[in-house]
């Protein structure tokens, strides 16, 4: 989608100012105060409780930079970004990696192409819960399908979200297998507007079809690559749901994650001020994230 | 797409690609398999052919929660949120791409600013927000937050500035104001990014937990996402009851998604490429 006309300054329409003013609030106000009350309003007042002591139910009391300086001194703070951090960089490579296989094959000619987009896609609009109740039970530690397999063929037979090492690697796996038809279909996208005569370009220069790979379908799918990668930290850095109904952040805190930790902070322990000051945290981290993606991308994202 | 490959080859991209698909469908059957399996021979797995199938799990669960009303909650808010969106969007981008006003700039900053916090910074004020007008555990709690969505703003206000400036003025010149303009030449040269947006609304809405979780107690309120994650609580060991309530509650997207399915995947690749 491209910009191609920017807005033309029609000098001939100049009725009232007034009228021109009414069109205006006709055609914005319908988001404006939407946007306003619940999603402004909010913002700001976050920033405010994100300066105060308080339980929801107490009057407010001011503490400045307390809660900040409180968080980033607190050990749980730690480990709930460091699980964080773990969930992403375990899910990004697993989806992209999966996600470019997929793509690729389903680039080839073969039969029942559609079929196969349709299938890999279905988990995609299948809601987190449910991806997280069906896997909690594939990975069900005792008589899950998981284990089952895995102890018939002899292997090792993980405690999956009941023990404190597997809880993350679990909520990871499912992850990846619901979001695995998303990165494809975007990559395939990305695939397909490579244009054919480059290939055919390639071909005759002698090259192989691993080097075609890696010196034409890679960067030329950067673009792809880009909003994949963008996308994907902003959502696993936000990372809820999956969590909450496969571990609810357990055992004993080796999975909880900082939206988690928000939520606990909220509505268990009657920290609302901590609370928001760790969203307005993780808010930073994410922004800075995609910020220094943005500028980096000069070095690595080739638009054709 | 080449085709002169060496058949080895072509059959092991078949293999492959269907290995694939049935990793991705066979957590599906195992749902199904586990909600018709008789409780009394789960202990030890649910097998691949079920000995006595029954449909006790879904009694069990009709009984539980009021299944069928959060089925259309879930279905109802989806829709109604999908059209306000599209609503207040194309309406948004209309009056950015178009009309001209002082500090336009500005304002479409903040629309902006909106797209860039998460929800979780806004739960926690959102939720006092309504506990202060007393609209929490309400349809209404359920959808305000997705009334206009800044994301579809943006989107949309992009495929309002690619038409043709032509075609307005010379709407104009034949009497037509903004409205007509808007209904009549706008929003049908639009209509594959409004179905972009449609997708991610209906997707977002009908997926959503974490706004659900927070606002709403009652069942009779509930969406389907937190209907099941409730269940779960209930039924503990009883994946019987909890694969039911899953295997309710992916039929009706299920149908949505093969009816549409065409459209649903071109909208999300549409985004991937700007």
């Amino acid at each position: 989608m491209k910009a191609n006309a920017t807005p033309v300054r029609t000098k001939t329409r100049k009725p009232g100012g007034w009228k021109r003013l009414g069109w205006v609030l006709f055609f914005l106000l319908p988001s404006a105060i939407p946007l306003f009350v619940f999603t402004l309003v909010p913002m700001v007042s976050s920033l405010w409780v994100s300066l105060h002591k308080w339980n929801l139910i107490s009057p407010m009391e001011w503490v400045g930079l307390g809660n900040y300086r409180n968080l980033l001194t607190d050990e749980m703070t730690r480990r709930v970004f460091l699980h964080t951090l773990i969930y992403v960089a375990g899910y990004l490579p697993i989806v992209y990696a999966g996600g470019l296989c997929l793509a690729l094959a389903l680039n080839q000619k073969l039969k029942g192409r559609a079929f196969l987009r349709a299938t890999y896609f279905l988990p995609v609009v299948t809601s987190w819960v449910v991806v997280a109740l069906v896997w909690k039970w594939l990975l069900n530690p005792t008589n899950g399908l998981v284990n089952q397999v895995l102890g018939a063929i002899g292997l090792p037979e993980p405690g999956w979200w009941t023990d404190p090492h597997w809880a993350l690697p679990a909520v990871i796996l499912s992850s990846a297998w619901k979001d695995l038809g998303f990165v494809m279909v975007i990559l395939l996208a990305g695939l397909q507007a490579i244009p054919s005569d480059i290939y055919e370009a390639a071909k005759v220069d002698g090259s192989s079809a691993w080097q075609r790979f890696w010196r034409v379908t890679l960067p030329l799918l950067s673009p792809s690559t880009f909003f994949v990668v963008v996308i994907s930290l902003i959502n696993g850095f936000q990372v809820f749901d999956q969590v909450y109904v496969m571990t609810a952040g357990g055992p004993s805190g080796s999975s909880q994650v900082v939206v988690g930790q928000i939520y606990d902070l909220t509505f268990r322990y009657g920290r609302a001020g901590e609370a928001s000051a760790l969203s307005w945290i993780l808010f930073a981290v994410i922004l800075l994230i995609t910020v220094v993606q943005i500028r980096g991308q000069r070095r690595w994202v080739h638009y054709a | 797409m080449r085709d002169t490959r060496s058949l080895p080859a072509k059959l092991a991209l078949y293999v492959a690609v269907l290995v694939g698909a049935a990793i991705m469908l066979f957590p599906f059957l195992w749902t199904v398999i586990t909600s018709i399996t008789p409780e009394g021979s789960l202990a030890d797995g649910p097998k691949l052919v079920v000995e006595n199938p029954t449909l006790d799990a879904y009694r069990t669960l009709l009984d539980a929660i009021p299944m069928w009303r959060i089925i259309l909650n879930s279905l109802g808010i989806a829709i109604a949120s999908t059209a306000l969106q599209l609503v207040t969007g194309s309406m948004a981008a209309y009056g950015f791409a178009r009309l001209h006003f002082p500090l336009k700039n500005v304002v479409f900053g903040f629309y902006l600013a909106t797209l860039m916090v998460p929800l979780q910074v806004l739960v926690v004020p959102l939720f006092i927000e309504m506990k202060t007008f007393n609209l929490q555990d309400t349809y209404f709690a359920l959808l305000a937050p997705t009334i206009a969505s800044a994301f579809g703003v943006f989107l949309l206000r992009q495929a309002v500035t690619a038409v043709p400036m032509e075609l307005d003025e010379a709407a104009t010149i034949d009497g037509a104001g903004h409205l007509r303009i808007f209904t009549t030449i706008v929003l049908p040269l639009i209509r594959p990014a409004l179905a972009t947006v449609a997708v991610f609304a209906f997707m977002g809405s009908w997926n959503s937990f974490l706004w659900p979780l927070v606002v709403i107690r009652s069942p009779e309120f509930m969406t389907l996402p937190l209907g099941l994650s409730t269940l779960q609580g209930q039924f503990t060991t009883q994946w019987d009851v909890v694969m039911a309530g899953s295997v309710v509650s992916i039929v009706p997207i299920a149908i949505v998604y093969l009816l549409a399915q065409r459209h649903i995947i071109a909208g999300v690749a549409h985004t991937g490429i700007k």
